[in-house]
């Protein structure tokens, strides 16, 4: 099974090689570019954000975002913070997962569908950047297939990931109600921009904690070890001893005491 | 062509000659054992337990439980050139390269699961029938060391795979053994061979799981076993039922019979689930790192209850002539101990409450005895509360509860479940007993309602044996399980031949001479 998803990925992975060589060409190019480049979060997005958009976005955010965030984003007291320096990632993340706009005040924004489209997200985090700049997405392939750098994934997803998004993915508990949820349901758009920009409970990884490469490295540990498909069987939930104990005691026990009670039956 | 004849009698002669066996076989033979569905929860154990020897034999072939440091090269390619130790590496071999292996490793893995869950319900069956008392605490001590030494076991083999979570699990073992007060460091150094997690303490918990832990699980279940044959088994009593008899099947052939297809349905179960549902993914969990501890780590089940005890103690620490005593002592150490002391005294500590000091071969229905089932509800309550808030990270993640609240909630469950339990069940042995009382004087309800000369509708009740002059049944209350259906009695027709319920026909079945049970030594006043 295992030597077979190797197969598939390679083949994948031939496929895309162009695609592939250009991506990482381009990533370097960004790397290097931002090694040179004096502001630390100069990038390749700005340039597409037209006025135009801008002007788009303040509309759609006095429409859907200021009575949380405030005229201006500069926040409202116990509604919402100012988003001043908060940057088009955190806006297209908390957007594009349908987290904002944020329905009522609950312990922690979830997942939902979102309500804007592509190109308002756009549009908004434009705005939002327009007002005070902050940590921008960079452009382009974000994951790679190549087996080095998934390993390499995952080892640094085990080391700063797991302790709250568990080994399977599946999430946790945090103190207080909150908790991390699953990355199921989460883009390479997603993943690099939660780790940029921290959304709620979750640490801010910085280019100085996860450099670039890194970041897209777990991206694509990630996106990997969702295609897995469990080689032992029905995988009950990834989350390890729990789900295994229920099951040993709903099937195994609760089957072979009715197989006691079939036999002790037929005397 | 002249055939080479083997006459079976001649050869059993030739034996027989010489190893003097035929009375001693035909008496193991002849041994009868009753048939009450519950007697087969502790083979479920023996069963699970060869299981586990022969898979796990399977894996000895194929693992190398070696710190040595390697470069993963194999086919697994989400870890392809991670460093980790050999013992890890063999791991993922025996997943992914070795024939039937990674089944082998799940059929393992599950019939420990299997093998514990079965040891707890088959306790349960012991304690609540009273099936411990005289001659047998012997073989309840034997049988509370079996389910330590399982959970020794158990948990060695878990820390084997050096994966990260087993890596975890040694790490919390090792700050439990730091908590001792006075020995704990010594006793961690000298057990971990040096600082955590050092090099030695696989290899040797190898050792300790595949031969030390498992010759004595032998040994013991061998024990316990003999003992088993030697002083009979007990049976619930009833009609022709006495203590100085057994009612049932005999060895050869109608238990055997059923004794090798219930291991064939075990055995069915085991590679149904090692088939079926993966367990232990190591290769998600990757090598064992000091700084990698994932959300959801837990130990197997049978240690969640300390898992669970440790989460719900207090951060309290006491400091006392020099010593400081963590929180984690309690909860890991003092408790666990309280609980098997009690749990292996318990025969004897009721043999002191009650004066019962007797011989007992007749269970008891655990209705017939509402103090010792309340108890044994309130250590159930107690354990269930324990193994809970081990998971409750899990469950409060699933199910939206804050994880603090699980935590008060284990808490303060803790102090109000068993109270609870205990009061519940007590009432609960008293219904039950009222009931069986009720039905004996009033005999069953058969559902035929008549009207009488008044008027008034009654519903005409079959009495279970002659009744006096009121039409109250004489029949005395004697733990026997009371018919409560018509077609229990033969009217109506035969139930339908049941699947779950057994027929009794206490007439065929043999029963086995008295005279042996003195070779059970001592004597009660019966
Ligand atoms: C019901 C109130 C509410 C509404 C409406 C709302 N937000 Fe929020 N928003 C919050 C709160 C509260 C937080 C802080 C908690 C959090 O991060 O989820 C927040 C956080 C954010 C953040 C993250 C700030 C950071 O520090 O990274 C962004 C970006 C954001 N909101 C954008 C928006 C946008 C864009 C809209 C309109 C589409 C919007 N919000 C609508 C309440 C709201
Ligand atoms: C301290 C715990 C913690 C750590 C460590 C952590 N996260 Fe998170 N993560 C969270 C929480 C809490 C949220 C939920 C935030 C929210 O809903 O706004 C989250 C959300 C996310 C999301 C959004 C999920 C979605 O709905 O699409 C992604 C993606 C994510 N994390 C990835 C990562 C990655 C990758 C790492 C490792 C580099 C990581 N996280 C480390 C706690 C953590
Ligand atoms: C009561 C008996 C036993 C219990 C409860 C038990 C339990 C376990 C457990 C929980 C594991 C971890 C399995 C995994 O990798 O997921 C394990 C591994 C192992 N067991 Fe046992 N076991 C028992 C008996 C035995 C015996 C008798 C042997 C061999 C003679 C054995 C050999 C092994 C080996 C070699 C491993 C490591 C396999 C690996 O890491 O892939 N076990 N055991």
């Amino acid at each position: 099974m295992i030597s077979s998803s190797a197969a598939r990925v390679g083949d994948r992975f031939r496929r895309h090689s162009g695609l592939v060589v250009l991506a990482l060409a381009l990533g370097l190019l960004g790397t290097m570019y931002a090694a040179f480049a004096p502001v630390s979060q100069a990038d390749e997005q700005k340039t597409t954000a037209s006025a135009e958009d801008v002007r788009e976005g303040q509309q759609l955010f006095e429409g859907g975002c200021i009575t949380c965030h405030g005229r201006n984003a500069q926040g409202v007291q116990d509604r919402g913070p100012s988003l001043i320096g908060v940057g088009a990632a955190s806006v297209e993340f908390q957007v594009g997962t349908g987290r904002m706009p944020m329905a009522r005040n609950e312990a922690q924004a979830v997942r939902k569908p979102a309500l804007y489209d592509d190109k308002q997200t756009r549009q908004l985090a434009a705005y939002v950047e327009s007002i005070g700049g902050g940590p921008q997405l960079p452009s382009g392939e974000l994951r790679s297939t190549d087996k080095d750098v998934i390993a390499e994934g995952g080892r640094l997803f085990r080391l700063n990931c797991s302790s709250c998004h568990a080994f399977g993915m599946g999430g946790g508990a945090l103190s207080s109600g909150k908790f991390a949820p699953s990355l199921q349901p989460s883009t390479d758009r997603d993943l690099y921009a939660a780790m940029l920009t921290g959304p709620q409970n979750m640490p801010v990884f910085g280019d100085n904690q996860l450099t670039r490469d890194e970041k897209k490295a777990i991206i694509s540990y990630v996106q990997a070890q969702k295609g897995d498909q469990d080689p032992g069987g029905a995988g009950i939930g990834r989350t390890g001893p729990v789900p295994e104990g229920l099951v040993v005691f709903l099937v195994g026990i609760v089957g072979l005491l009715i197989a006691t009670l079939w036999i002790a039956g037929k005397s | 062509m002249k055939r080479p004849t083997i006459d079976p009698g001649k050869s059993a002669a030739w034996t027989d000659d010489r190893l003097a066996v035929a009375s001693p076989v035909r008496r193991l033979m002849n041994k009868v054992f009753p048939d009450h569905w519950s007697f087969l929860l502790g083979e479920i154990a023996l069963y699970s337990f060869v299981v586990l020897l022969l898979s796990g034999v399977f894996l000895t072939l194929f693992f190398d439980p070696s710190m040595q440091e390697v470069v993963y090269q194999g086919p697994y390619t989400p870890l392809y050139g991670i460093p980790m130790s050999r013992a890890f590496e063999s791991s993922l071999e025996i997943s992914f390269e070795v024939r039937g292996g990674l089944i082998m490793r799940q059929i393992h893995h599950w019939a420990a699961l299997l093998f514990m869950a079965s040891i707890l319900v088959h306790m349960f069956r012991v304690f609540f029938t009273g099936a411990f008392r005289r001659p047998r605490e012997l073989n309840w001590l034997i049988g509370m060391t079996l389910l330590i030494l399982g959970i020794l076991e158990g948990f060695a083999g878990y820390s084997l795979p050096d994966d990260a979570l087993s890596g975890t699990g040694l790490r919390i073992m090792h700050a439990i053994v730091l908590s001792i007060p006075v020995i704990g460091t010594w006793t961690a150094f000298a057990l971990f061979g040096g600082e955590f997690p050092g090099t030695d303490i696989v290899p040797r918990l190898y050792i300790v799981h595949v031969l030390l832990v498992p010759g004595l699980l032998l040994a013991l279940i061998g024990a316990h076993m003999g003992l088993l044959v030697k002083q009979k088994h007990t049976q619930f009593p009833g009609p022709g039922r006495t203590e100085d008899n057994v009612v049932g099947h005999r060895m050869v052939p109608g238990f055997a019979a059923k004794a090798g297809g219930f291991f064939m349905i075990v055995f069915a179960m085991i590679a149904f689930l090692g088939g079926v549902f993966q367990i232990n993914p190591i290769w998600l969990f990757g090598p064992y790192e000091a700084a990698v501890v994932s959300a959801g780590s837990q130990p197997d089940w049978y240690v969640g209850f300390l898992d669970g005890s440790t989460r719900l103690m207090p951060p309290w620490e006491i400091t006392a002539f020099g010593h400081t005593v963590p929180a984690l002592f309690w909860p890991t150490v003092v408790l666990p101990g309280i609980l098997f002391t009690v749990a292996m005294l318990y025969p004897w500590l009721e043999q002191r409450y009650t004066g019962d000091r007797a011989h007992h071969n007749l269970l008891q229905r655990p209705r017939d005895v509402p103090d010792r089932t309340a108890l044994g509800a309130m250590a159930v309550g107690f354990y269930v509360v324990l193994f809970i808030s081990g998971g409750n990270d899990i469950i409060a993640e699933k199910f939206d509860i804050s994880l603090n609240a699980m935590t008060w909630i284990g808490r303060v469950g803790l102090l109000v479940v068993p109270p609870l339990a205990y009061y519940v069940a007590h009432r609960l042995c008293l219904g039950l007993q009222q009931n069986d009382r009720e039905t004996l004087v009033h005999g069953v309800e058969t559902g035929i309602i008549r009207r009488l000369p008044n008027g008034a509708f009654v519903e005409v009740h079959q009495p279970l044996g002659p009744v006096d002059d009121h039409g109250h049944g004489e029949l005395g209350y004697a733990g026997w399980a009371v018919p409560k259906k018509m077609n229990r009695l033969g009217a109506l027709g035969s139930s339908v031949k049941g699947f779950f319920v057994p027929i009794e026909q206490p007439t065929e079945a043999p029963v086995s001479p008295a005279p042996s049970r003195e070779l059970t030594g001592a004597r009660g006043d019966d």
